[in-house]
């Protein structure tokens, strides 16, 4: 016919993980991915197909791998903090926070209450931004395309908002050790008071659209079911877990940053399917919503930054006036600061889990091991178990309800 | 001599009509679904975006033809012309209004290429040619998504096709003809949408099935297929696939015109009237249009509304609820005609009415059946 030779596929390395079937070419190998529309990134995923069935499903990851953990290694502990934005794209308010907080238990640093605010009401926005392209996407991969659109347009918001307080959009290393970066501009209340103003209305627009929908629930509801027990044993978290009955929450049972002070609710669902999951989420968007609206009617005046120089850089103020400002800002910044010799695990709930970092000191500027625990690593565990069974039309949903960043799971 | 030249003018005509239209259907439904979707949409090629459609053209004629190694090189080649022949020479029969005479030579001319007694069966049997082209397609390329998506193309042909052919059986029922033009004059002064509105229903949900439009575009479902069948087709044979797509959207638009909507005729409030087809010929082809531009934009709303049903779904959605409902709408039908035979023309509310009822038991039971399923998960 042609020089070409048929390739057969390679079964070899995966001969442990498929049936015996697809060994005798009885089902088919689909290779989805890293190059698919609906994978979130460069994630691969090899289906052992009977017909459009899926009898197997093997993930297969690192096509985007940064080498982040071990970088930072190599950067003092404030100017490692740039490359946390980078892991979570769709976190990185709260990538900062879990670093800083990471930080300032291992050397012991205060943070002043307007911080502490700050920092809730900022990651809670991004707690709404990240679910907003969740929803958007989910919505995109079962072809409501709409939904898409108008998640983004009040994404949009958000993301004024953090560029008016950090001056970026996404990779905003605003949260910095001791506090935040600077204190927000006065135009930030009335953005925020802005955007809690509308955004009940577009999530009933968006509700409107999908909750009650029959298509909608046809294809959500019943889909790649995981029990309490297996989302246990996997280490699952997040809206996840929260979706299979469990209320587990870092923010209820753990509280950092003040979260004891605020009124909300963790929304549970217990049937732990796609539509679970997203009725939770959705409910997260109003909870989110609320805990903003009460830190920012709390916001207390005052400092921003702690003022224990041995750690924060003086402001820009002091240092043409005081002698000692001046060589705590050259050796910050040239030098850094050291650490103790201790390992130090934080965790914050991020919208898709529980995102950790445990850090290890060795008494020195630079931290000597930083791990980061991603929610997105250890939710996509359990995506093989639950596919099974399911069509490949089913597989987009059920990928698209566990709320993957690859960012996250190649670190 | 003269007869022969008058058809190849008018086939070249409807053909000319038909492809410039597929390009303004792209660029239609793009600024449609930007203005549903709170953006803007094409606007830079020429006054309001209206040469996109010829940069896009020439984008493709310039883009490289590739042909997998491994490809059926004869049916890759053949698969994109059998998806398109068949969406262009199915409008043969559609009539685009009266006639008129050409001046000096007293000639008549027809505004539709052919009046064929057995119009409604052309249609059925053209409508379903195309599938040979997307299944072969998606064979020939060797390529997983692209033969997936082959699959579901006959899956969800052999589901749909029954409700379709049933609507046209309705219309057929009512117009007392299969020849389009009678079809069409029947319903001068009561449309068939209005005897029988759920006929007109699941006549438009089919045909977004036949012409594999959202929420039913499952054989070149993006999310799921990258691109179905035509995952492997680029430059004009990847822009064949996309004109049948379109052209098929244009045409059977116009049947359902046709067949429901009272075709190139008047709203009936207007008979009689100087708006009236009767009174100027030309008024014809543009009600058409019209009616054509309205049934397109529900189709461009449905994309922009819903999320994609899954075949499986598609499958049981045609067997279980659309076939017995059409067979139900036929029953009537053909009793509400015999009614009014029997016993006067009042009984012809007979249809709309039991239909309606039909319908809405039917809603019921999905609903119920949905309702379970929810409970149950």
């Amino acid at each position: 016919m042609s020089e070409y030779q048929l390739q057969e596929v390679p079964v070899g390395p995966y001969k442990h993980l498929v049936s015996e079937r697809a060994i005798s070419g009885e089902t088919m190998l689909l290779n989805m991915g890293p190059q698919h529309p609906s994978t979130h990134g460069v994630l691969r995923l090899l289906l052992e197909l009977d017909g459009e069935v899926i009898i197997n499903c093997i993930p297969d990851f690192g096509f985007l791998h940064t080498g982040i953990e071990k970088n930072m290694e190599a950067k003092t502990y404030q100017k490692a903090e740039v490359m946390s934005d980078r892991l979570d794209y769709m976190n990185n308010m709260g990538n900062n926070l879990a670093y800083v907080m990471a930080i300032e238990k291992l050397v012991d640093l205060d943070v002043p209450p307007r911080a502490q605010a700050l920092r809730v009401i900022l990651t809670e926005l991004q707690r709404i931004a990240s679910h907003l392209v969740w929803l958007g996407t989910a919505g995109l991969d079962l072809a409501a395309m709409s939904v898409f659109l108008y998640c983004f347009r009040e994404r949009e918001l958000i993301l004024d908002i953090f560029e008016m307080v950090s001056g970026q959009r996404m990779m905003v290393t605003y949260f910095r050790p001791g506090g935040v970066w600077r204190d927000v501009p006065v135009e930030f209340e009335s953005a925020v008071r802005n955007f809690i103003k509308i955004f009940p209305k577009r999530i009933d627009e968006y509700e409107a659209l999908l909750t009650k929908n029959p298509l909608w629930l046809d294809r959500m509801v019943g889909i790649g079911k995981l029990d309490a027990a297996t989302a246990l044993q996997h280490g699952v978290t997040g809206p996840m877990l929260r979706a299979s009955g469990v209320n587990w929450d870092l923010r209820k049972v753990r509280p950092y940053c003040g979260y004891e002070q605020y009124d909300f609710n963790i929304p549970t669902e217990t049937k732990g399917d796609t539509y679970a999951r997203y009725i939770v989420r959705v409910q997260e968007l109003r909870e989110s919503l609320k805990i903003v609206e009460q830190a920012l009617n709390k916001l207390p005046m005052g400092p921003v930054r702690s003022d224990n120089r041995k750690f924060v850089p003086p402001p820009r103020s002091e240092i043409g006036t005081s002698m000692e400002s001046l060589i705590h800002h050259f050796k910050l910044w040239t030098e850094g600061f050291p650490a103790p010799k201790a390992s130090v695990y934080s965790a914050v709930e991020s919208p898709r889990g529980e995102l950790g970092v445990y850090l290890e000191g060795d008494g020195g500027p630079k931290p000597y091991r930083v791990h980061w625990r991603t929610p997105s690593f250890d939710n996509l565990s359990v995506l093989s178990k639950i596919v099974k069974g399911h069509l490949v039309a089913d597989l987009i949903a059920i990928l698209a309800s566990v709320d993957i960043v690859l960012g996250d799971i190649d670190r | 001599m003269e007869l022969w030249i008058e058809w190849i003018i008018k086939a070249f005509v409807l053909a000319f009509l038909i492809l410039t239209g597929f390009a303004y259907l792209t660029l239609y439904e793009r600024r449609a679904l930007a203005r549903i979707q709170t953006r803007i949409g094409p606007n830079r090629a020429g006054p309001q975006g209206l040469l996109q459609p010829i940069a896009d053209a020439v984008k493709l004629i310039f883009k490289e033809e590739f042909t997998p190694a491994l490809a059926d090189k004869v049916l890759f080649v053949l698969a994109p012309i059998m998806t398109v022949v068949p969406a262009i020479i199915i409008a043969a029969v559609i009539p685009l209004g009266t006639q008129f005479t050409l001046p000096f030579i007293d000639h008549p001319i027809t505004l539709y290429i052919a009046d064929i007694n057995v119009g409604v069966l052309y249609l059925a049997a053209i409508a379903s040619i195309a599938v040979y082209g997307i299944v072969l397609a998606g064979w020939s390329s060797n390529n997983k998504y692209a033969m997936l998506g082959g699959m579901r193309s006959a899956a969800q042909m052999i589901s749909y096709e029954l409700a379709l052919g049933l609507c046209f059986v309705i219309a057929i029922m009512l117009g007392n003809s299969m020849s389009l033009l009678d079809i069409v004059n029947a319903q001068k002064n009561v449309w068939f949408v209005v005897v029988q509105p759920v006929g007109a229903l699941i006549f438009l949900i089919t045909t977004l099935a036949e012409v594999n439009r959202a929420p039913f575009d499952m054989p070149e479902a993006e999310q799921e297929l990258t691109a179905g069948y035509h995952t492997e087709y680029s430059g004009m044979k990847f822009a064949l696939f996309f004109m049948a797509e379109y052209s098929k959207m244009i045409v059977v638009s116009m049947i359902a015109a046709t067949l429901y909507f009272g075709g190139f005729r008047e709203f009936w409030f207007l008979q009689g009237t100087i708006l009236s087809v009767d009174h100027f010929w030309w008024l014809g082809p543009i009600y058409l249009f019209l009616k054509v531009v309205v049934l397109l934009f529900l189709m461009i709303w449905v994309r922009a509304t819903w999320p994609r049903i899954r075949y499986d779904r598609l499958m049981a959605f045609g067997w279980k609820v659309l076939l017995p409902l059409s067979l139900a709408l036929v029953f009537f039908t053909a009793l509400g005609i015999l009614l009014v035979q029997q016993f006067g023309a009042i009984y012809l509310w007979f249809i709309p009415i039991s239909s309606i009822a039909a319908g809405l038991i039917a809603v019921l039971l999905v609903n119920l059946s949905l309702r379970r399923k929810v409970a149950r998960a």
